[in-house]
């Protein structure tokens, strides 16, 4: 996780380049990366928005470069087993796990806990110091549906810079040749 | 669907912790359509099954602890068959709205995780509710 957030710089260049070339390709689908380990802006249009796979966490249901749809209407109910996308006070990385253990006052206050289906523990280590619990106010989404597979192409283009920089190098010369 | 526990309760910090034995038998089918079929169809990856406790305490109106899960990938058994299991998880309530709660209800349920598509959550049919007792133990081992 560490190491994954001294790139930030990096994945930032990539994540718009990754933007670019999505717009260039599918011009109607304004989606964004968004990951567990790295920054990411989620942009809520037509209240789903896609959200991409970056670690193993909840293998083996997802795996990286997949990418989730989610919801986010507020009036639903939050329950154990629904998968949420949920960020932490202080870090913009979203974390996409299942939920574990709901407690729910009389007001419709709720505080619940994490977990991901590949870890053996909850997720209590990855809250803030001292936070024992999530609250509504930090869901950004919930998990509706998924397509595999499909972000792979941007995960390759962070994990192997050459690799990105080849694929930018074919698209420039694309354009070139039907420009002729 | 068949649940059977025995349990009990004992007190750990402030909270209290019940501890839950069970036994399920379960088939797990794909009742969305008028006839049963079977769960694992052509756009069926895995099921994510969870055991949950739902109750209610002078604290909380609503409490969900999950209890245990377990995946059940395309290929596997679709009947469990499970004896004498004891929770994955600790089962701590938040205070101490265990001790005496008559109303525990136990609910197998579970995340169908497609292929591609839609992620539906499915309870299954069937639901036992059991009674933790009014004391703590404190010696009984677990």
């Amino acid at each position: 996780m560490r190491t994954f957030m001294s790139e930030k710089p990096k994945l930032k260049s990539s994540r718009c380049q990754g933007l670019n070339l999505r717009f260039y390709e599918k011009e109607s689908l304004g989606f964004l990366n968004g990951n567990w380990l790295a920054e990411m802006p989620v942009f809520e249009c037509c209240s789903t928005s896609p959200l991409l796979f970056f670690s193993g966490s909840m293998e083996p249901a997802f795996h990286r470069g997949d990418l989730l749809f989610l919801t986010n209407r507020i009036e639903d109910p939050i329950r154990v087993g629904e998968i949420v996308v949920f960020r932490i006070e202080g870090r913009e990385i979203p974390i996409v796990h299942r939920v574990l253990k709901i407690h729910e006052k009389q007001n419709g206050d709720i505080k619940f806990l994490t977990k991901g289906d590949n870890n053996a523990v909850d997720d209590r280590g990855l809250y803030k110091r001292g936070q024992h619990w999530l609250e509504k106010k930090d869901v950004v989404g919930r998990a509706r549906g998924f397509v595999p597979y499909i972000g792979i192409v941007t995960i390759l283009m962070n994990d192997y810079p050459k690799f990105k920089y080849a694929v930018l190098f074919l698209l420039g010369l694309f354009v070139l040749v039907h420009r002729e | 669907l068949r649940k059977n526990v025995e349990d009990f309760t004992g007190p750990r910090e402030r909270s209290d912790l019940g501890f839950v034995t069970f036994d399920i038998t379960a088939d797990i089918l794909n009742g969305k359509n008028d006839w049963q079929t079977f769960i694992f169809d052509w756009n069926v990856k895995q099921l994510f099954l969870y055991l949950s406790a739902e109750y209610s305490t002078k604290n909380n109106a609503l409490n969900q602890v999950v209890l245990w899960d377990k995946i059940m990938l395309r290929g596997d058994n679709p009947r469990l068959f499970l004896k004498d299991m004891k929770s994955k998880y600790f089962f701590f309530d938040d205070g101490n709205g265990l001790k005496g709660n008559r109303n525990i209800t136990l609910t197998l349920s579970w995340n169908v995780v497609p292929n591609a598509g839609i992620l539906p959550l499915v309870t299954g049919s069937g639901h036992v509710s059991v009674p933790f007792p009014d004391t703590y133990e404190t010696t009984k081992s677990y």
